[in-house]
């Protein structure tokens, strides 16, 4: 008999279903998802081009067989052109967390919807919560898909939401006390915050009535999980999502805490070099790749999430059967998340552009000194960008630090430096130093 | 009247001094008088020196951001008020400063002589010389100096 931090309570039957019968289930819901995919022009035409029948997709392996989707095939189907349902039947819009110029919808019909916060009710339930809970969210509501995301998914388990959102951590811990609230929702990096604020005003760990906290939307470590867990005095759980898969839910934790199983009912996962895009073997670091089971307003195929992490197909011992994802050990690209939000150095070169008219050499820097990331970006002054009076210069700086935010919606500290101070690695700038220790080896 | 000064970019960190006035010194270029400017993260560096044209050579070679920045030059009487006086000239002719400095080179006797920036240093040279503020030019503050 297996020992867990709590009791170990599965919500729905599919969690458990043995490996055959999901096989079963995945492949009828995979054809029945390509069909539907073929009301989207861009999903059939790439789907042609492969010359992939519908006959040919009888199990889960045959997910292989499709073709792959990337961000970029958001971007370029804005607003709303991967919609597999005529636009009446949706029922919500919600947004890619990043700030960038054009965010990337995606779109719920009501049944998504029921789907979805059932899928977040599973990892709630599996973390702790309970009917009689009060769950502070201390997540942006908006078009972020966190905030709502978590609040359906613990009405959807019959216990209260207190939807604080963001911002205004000493009023936050207040909220929590004052209405006790037993589990507390938001990025991981946000809970460290709340639980040194708490500290700052004189509350001990135990003085807080919270007891288990449910945390995603950024990477984060088994160092920062036991940090918060003896700031706050509870238990804490991971979970996975994306805007682009469906939200949050898509993976969560259960009282095993040794990885977050994939809810393969409704998603197949893939987890791929990203290089040659084959398979890796269990265990070993590679992307991961999702396609939709049961989405009806957007259904996905193969979204590759540049999120890097590793398979773990062995049995649990909680008797849930779904494969577990190891923690996000990086990304296959170069953006960063920031306090929760995507961020790519991009952006940043973007804003110097709008300053400066051409982009300078530049660094970003990234640490997390406290509880919050800090980001520094050195900026190397250009001799026509040089003034002789010091409020030119200041004025020169703070135009910088303006646009970046307007760009990013990321505050940023900006340095100026002289020129060729920063480091260039054979010929080939180097953007970004991540200081944060976010991926542990 | 006027004279070129070089501003030079620092970064706030240790090194960052002493590097230009290395490069000034191999070059066998003496500074005549400096001043500078800082904010926590960065300063400015300001420069007279005779060559000027030569110094900014050396200095961008060294890959120094160099800027060249006109700034008069004011005898001023070195008495209690004597800024004070010329100050006020400065004001009735309505010119802004931007900054100020000593010239750290002996003057003559009964004066100091100041380094000023000012908006519009033409306009600024002729309304001052037409209130009877001795600007000294080039020539004469190099002489002074001995260079």
């Amino acid at each position: 008999m297996a020992r867990f931090a709590l009791e170990n309570r599965i919500l729905d039957p599919e969690e458990t279903l043995d490996r055959d019968a999901l096989a079963a289930l995945q492949g009828r819901r995979l054809a029945d998802t390509v069909r539907r995919a073929r009301a989207v022009p861009r999903y059939r035409k790439a789907l042609e081009a492969l010359g992939v029948r519908d006959e040919d997709l009888r199990g889960p392996a045959d997910v292989r067989r499709l073709p792959f989707t990337v961000k970029d095939d958001l971007r370029q189907s804005y607003p709303l052109g991967l919609l597999a349902v005529p636009r009446e039947q949706v029922a919500r819009i919600h947004g890619s967390s990043g700030t960038t110029g054009r965010p990337t919808f995606v779109a719920y019909t009501r049944r998504d919807l029921e789907t979805w916060s059932g899928l977040v009710a599973r990892f709630l339930v599996a973390g702790g919560l309970r009917p009689e809970h009060t769950v502070h969210v201390a997540f942006g509501y908006g078009l972020f898909t966190g905030g709502f995301g978590l609040h359906y998914g613990i009405e959807r388990v019959g216990a209260a939401v207190v939807p604080s959102g963001g911002g205004n951590t000493p009023r936050q811990v207040r909220l929590i006390c004052d209405l006790s609230a037993e589990v507390l929702i938001c990025t991981p990096s946000y809970a460290l915050h709340v639980g040194e604020v708490a500290r700052a005003e004189g509350l001990r760990p135990g003085d807080l009535p919270l007891r288990y906290g449910h945390f995603g939307g950024e990477p984060w470590t088994e160092e920062m999980r036991g940090e918060i867990e003896r700031s706050l005095g509870i238990l804490a759980f991971n979970n996975y999502g994306l805007s682009e898969v469906i939200g949050p839910g898509v993976a969560g934790e259960c009282p095993a805490r040794d990885g977050m199983h994939v809810q393969e009912d409704h998603f197949i996962v893939e987890c791929l070099d990203p290089v040659t895009l084959e398979p890796v073997p269990d265990g070993e670091v590679g992307e991961l790749v999702f396609t939709s089971l049961t989405k009806e307003a957007m259904p996905v195929l193969r979204y590759r999430t540049r999120d890097l992490a590793a398979l773990d197909r062995s049995p649990c011992p909680c008797g849930r059967t779904g494969v577990r994802m190891s923690r996000v050990r990086g990304r296959s690209d170069d953006m960063l998340i920031i306090r929760g939000v995507n961020v790519f150095p991009s952006q940043v070169e973007e804003a110097l552009l709008r300053v400066e008219g051409t982009a300078p050499h530049y660094l970003i820097e990234v640490s997390r000194p406290g509880a919050l990331d800090e980001v520094v970006v050195k900026v190397e002054v250009r001799p026509e960008d040089f003034r002789d009076e010091m409020r030119q210069m200041v004025e020169l700086r703070d135009r910088i630090d303006r646009e970046i935010h307007a760009v990013t919606g990321i505050r940023m500290i900006v340095e100026l430096v002289a020129p060729n101070t920063l480091e260039r690695s054979a010929g080939k700038a180097r953007r970004v130093l991540d200081h944060r220790k976010v991926a542990p080896a | 009247m006027k004279i070129r000064q070089l501003s030079l970019f620092l970064e706030n960190r240790p090194g960052q001094l002493r590097v230009p006035c290395q490069v000034l010194g191999d070059a066998g270029i003496d500074i005549l008088t400096l001043s500078l400017a800082d904010t926590q993260q960065f300063g400015i560096l300001r420069l007279i020196v005779k060559d000027h044209e030569r110094a900014k050579q050396v200095l961008e070679k060294a890959g120094v951001v160099v800027n060249v920045t006109d700034v008069l030059a004011v005898d001023v009487p070195d008495r209690p008020g004597g800024l004070a006086e010329v100050l006020q000239g400065f004001e009735a002719c309505g010119l802004g400063i931007e900054y100020m400095y000593a010239y750290s080179v002996r003057s003559r006797g009964e004066h100091a002589t100041l380094v000023f920036r000012l908006s519009d240093p033409d306009r600024a040279a002729a309304l001052l010389q037409a209130r009877g503020v001795r600007l000294v030019g080039a020539a004469e503050l190099f002489a002074r100096a001995g260079a």
